[in-house]
């Protein structure tokens, strides 16, 4: 079966995938445990599967495990953990920016990609590179205080 | 980090009876408690309300108590997750549970350090002198023994002026693992030897398979087709072989046509045979002759069918042994699902056991039961674990719906605008006895019950304002074209947009500021107070509407009020909203949002705000964006782009004044704001533009086109 030598929150990983087409979210999921991203609809339209390539918010369910070689990968735990969770984390902690948290890591990863590139951003701009990550809870309000707090710390 | 697992061992066997203490608490040797409760916490934040509630009695520190949820074999039966009950009913109990352990383990205390039990108290977690000395903790006392103790009704409770945690807004203990990856949802359980599998539903509701070509996915590794009858799975040791296999397997089912479509439904339901008619409310005669000077008005309302629309779609794992059978879910109903599964797979209750794992919210019963059905059934077949994950077209497509409901008010109001006479009538789907039925047991051909149900959907229907003569009248249908099941505040939200809406009329008419107006007809000072509040957070000008300066541009400003009691009983809320409405396209936009909430004693201030701001936005969704499209043969709104929700950029700022009411019994919280949200949007949508909308969801397109007609 191919073997594909992938960089995942930092470290180097080989997985076997018997279709050099299948989305990186199951394999992320389902060859390294990684539940942090999550299968929302399986078509790039909610937002729920997004992991970083090279910094940049990427939908994992879209992405085929192929054109994932040579890239960094970052998942949601590599960003931190419960005890030491990264600044974006912390505040959306702090904030309670979450109900069923389903969302939360295509929010959290969303942000974090917008924060890389622009550290200090309005409210708008905040609305508008949240736009295509659904959440059905209605957490709206507090996840956009998480990634206003996370700008100023 | 406590978790919500089950204990692993159990020195002694532990009741599950509602009647014991032992069945709702647990005092472990490490100083540890355990609540046991068949409520989940669905995002809600139940699962630290109901901490906060037992540490309170028992004082015990709310971080050495741990949850177990949703677990048949475990967690007594204080019914499923739905129609406000989490705290009101569950956490009422246990409170309860546990005021009557705190005086057992006075007693208990008082018997190891010689003291009498009334010169005892418990802090930190040990029974001590109230006078101070040395104590015993909790996990000595009572050390993992069961306390064999009934539940005292009459045990009693800490008084409310001494609470030093209910009220308070401690964080929620799973908030920190979903930041991370590391909190447990059903989607992440993995078992030795499980198989993913799919299930492949037919093209049209009614069809049957007629034939299967397993050659077409030969092309794809360790792939099981499971055929029972017109029930179609797949299952492989790879999930996404699954979800190919599941794809491509070609198979060709019988046409079917049985469903009117969205066009011919209001046909169907104003047509169609009835169980029955009920008057659900009656005083005075609305056929009471008018004073001078009256106006009368008439109207009629509509609400589209709509989905729970998860952000997850459902998921189950089912381990179908001899034995024993186990089933992952994030059901909201354990208790429930296990008896039906129990009956339908002739599998003794006590070798069923149902354990809740969270999923994404599901705001009712959403595709959750449905999958486990088709997990067992793909398990018993194969007889290794089966998890089934549902894909995004599933769940839209398949999920039992909130109901179509249409209503025709009419009404009357005298001369000085007081509501003379008022007239609902509704027609809504009938509650049939029986489980609703399981898609893939139909579709194996197996025996089960067809019931219907969506919860409680013709309440609030009548105007919580003084009126004469008001009559409420369901026209109860036999049949609902599409399944249907209790979607977050069942019927109230509809009912309170058509009640809303009507009065506001009123008010206009009447030249009567619509804040003033409902004032005017409201007599309680819980209500008073809630309105009040609302408009005043809002900065509400008082005026007649509509906005006699909405702007002469393309940008119509507006504002409006609703307000609701909700099941004319229970949690009393207002709300004000500004909206500014483009003439050219038709798109409305929510500015702002304020609204006042009273649900008596509040439990979680913080999560219970979090559940407030939730369904404000998710409920502007459903008012603005949500309908169910369906065709002659099935449900065509199957992804995000076909049934679009509230997005970022649409959101609105939110403010929330909460009223606490600690003298109060606590009522539930998790889906009254929900029901004034419409009400105040299309009272605000007039107000901008003159315009009535009467039919949800206010669709760019449909604003724009009633503007044209205007």
């Amino acid at each position: 079966m191919p073997q594909y030598n992938l960089q995942v929150n930092g470290r180097a990983v080989s997985v076997e995938s018997w279709d050099p087409s299948q989305p990186l979210l199951y394999v992320l999921r389902n060859s390294l445990a990684l539940n942090g991203p999550k299968f929302g609809c399986g078509l790039s339209q909610c937002g729920a599967c997004t992991v970083l390539i090279d910094g940049k918010a990427a939908r994992s369910c879209v992405t085929p495990v192929s054109q994932a070689v040579g890239h960094k990968i970052t998942t949601l735990e590599g960003l931190g953990t419960s005890e030491k969770p990264d600044p974006v984390q912390a505040a959306f902690i702090a904030e309670q920016a979450a109900q069923c948290g389903y969302c939360t890591n295509g929010m959290i990863m969303a942000a974090k990609s917008l924060l890389n590139e622009t550290p200090k951003p309005t409210l708008e701009q905040v609305k508008q590179a949240l736009a295509g990550n659904l959440c059905r809870c209605g957490t709206h309000t507090r996840i956009l205080a998480a990634v206003l707090r996370a700008a100023k710390a | 980090m406590l978790t919500q697992r089950a204990p692993a061992q159990q020195a002694t066997v532990k009741p599950i009876d509602v009647n014991q203490v032992d069945s709702f608490l647990a005092f472990r040797s490490d100083n540890t408690v355990v609540i046991y409760t068949s409520k989940v916490d669905v995002g809600t934040g139940l699962r630290i309300a109901m901490r906060q509630m037992v540490a309170e009695e028992l004082d015990v520190p709310v971080d050495r108590i741990s949850l177990v949820e949703g677990d048949t074999s475990t967690t007594p039966d204080q019914g499923g997750t739905g129609g406000s009950t989490g705290i009101t009913r569950g956490g009422v109990e246990i409170r309860q549970a546990a005021a009557t352990a705190r005086q057992a383990l006075l007693k208990l205390g008082a018997e190891q350090l010689n003291r009498a039990a009334a010169d005892l108290t418990i802090a930190n977690g040990q029974v001590r002198p109230a006078n101070g000395g040395s104590g015993i903790e909790l996990g000595k006392l009572v050390g993992g023994r069961l306390l064999s103790l009934k539940v005292d009704a009459k045990a009693p409770l800490k008084d409310p002026t001494r609470y030093a945690l209910v009220g308070r807004p401690l964080p929620r203990p799973d908030v920190p693992g979903k930041c991370s990856g590391q909190h447990a949802y059903v989607q992440d359980l993995r078992l030795p030897g499980m198989l993913h599998g799919r299930v492949i539903r037919p093209p049209a509701i009614g069809a049957r398979l007629q034939s299967v070509d397993e050659t077409s996915i030969r092309g794809i590794p360790n792939v099981r087709v499971v055929r029972i009858e017109n029930f179609l799975g797949v299952v492989a040791p790879d999930e996404w072989a699954a979800v190919r296999a599941a794809r491509e397997l070609k198979a060709t089912w019988s046409p079917w046509e049985g469903l009117p479509g969205n066009d011919g439904l209001e046909r169907t339901v104003r047509e169609g045979p009835l169980d029955r008619d009920q008057e659900l409310v009656k005083h005075g005669d609305p056929s009471t002759p008018l004073p001078p000077g009256a106006k009368q008005f008439s109207a009629n309302y509509q609400w589209p069918f709509q989905s729970h629309a998860s952000l997850a779609p459902s998921c189950a794992i089912a381990d179908v042994r001899a034995d024993a059978t186990t089933v992952w879910t994030a059901t909201q109903g354990t208790h429930g699902l296990r008896s039906s599964l129990s009956k339908i797979f002739s599998i003794p209750e006590e070798k069923l056991r149902v354990i809740y794992m969270d999923g994404s919210g599901s705001y009712g019963g959403n595709g959750n039961d449905d999958v486990a059905a088709d997990a067992v059934l793909l398990s018993r077949a194969v007889n290794q674990p089966v998890r089934v994950q549902w894909m995004r077209h599933d769940e839209h497509g398949w999920d039992p719906k909130g109901p179509a409901q249409f209503l025709d008010l009419k009404g009357a109001i005298d001369g000085e605008g007081r509501i003379h006479s008022w007239e609902t009538q509704m027609w809504l789907p009938a509650s049939l006895p029986g489980a609703r039925p399981f898609l893939g047991v139909d579709g194996a051909g197996l025996t089960q019950p067809h019931g219907q149900g969506a919860g409680q959907i013709s309440q609030n229907g009548d105007p919580p304002y003084a009126a004469s003569n008001v009559r409420v009248l369901v026209h109860w249908m036999k049949q609902s074209p599409l399944r249907i099941s209790n979607l977050r505040a069942p019927g109230k939200i509809a009912n309170a947009f058509a009640v809303e809406s009507f009065v506001d009329e009123f008010a206009s008419a009447a030249r009567v500021d619509p804040v003033e107006y409902r004032l005017r007809g409201l007599s309680d000072p819980r209500a008073i107070e809630v309105v009040k509040r609302a408009a005043d957070m809002f900065g509400w000008q008082s005026r007649p509407s509509p906005n006699p300066r909405s702007g002469q541009g393309s940008i119509a400003v507006g504002r409006g009020c609703a307000y609701v009691k909700y099941k004319q009983a229970e949690n009393y809320i207002a709300m004000a909203m500004e909206v500014a409405v483009d003439r050219s396209s038709g798109n409305v936009s929510v500015r702002r949002v304020t609204c006042a909430h009273d649900c008596g004693l509040v439990i979680n201030a913080d999560s219970l705000r979090n559940q407030i701001e939730g369904s404000i936005i998710q409920t502007l969704s459903r008012a603005l964006h949500e309908e169910v499209k369906f065709d002659r043969s099935r449900v065509s709104s199957t992804d995000w782009a076909s049934y679009p929700i509230l997005r970022f950029p649409e959101v609105p700022a939110i403010e929330v004044a909460l009223i606490d009411r600690p003298t109060l019994p606590p009522l539930g919280a998790g889906e009254a704001s929900t029901a004034p949200v419409a009400g105040a949007l299309a009272n605000a949508i007039f107000d901008a533009t003159g315009v009535r909308l009467r039919a949800a969801p206010f669709t760019s397109q449909r604003v724009r086109a009633a503007l044209v007609r205007s």
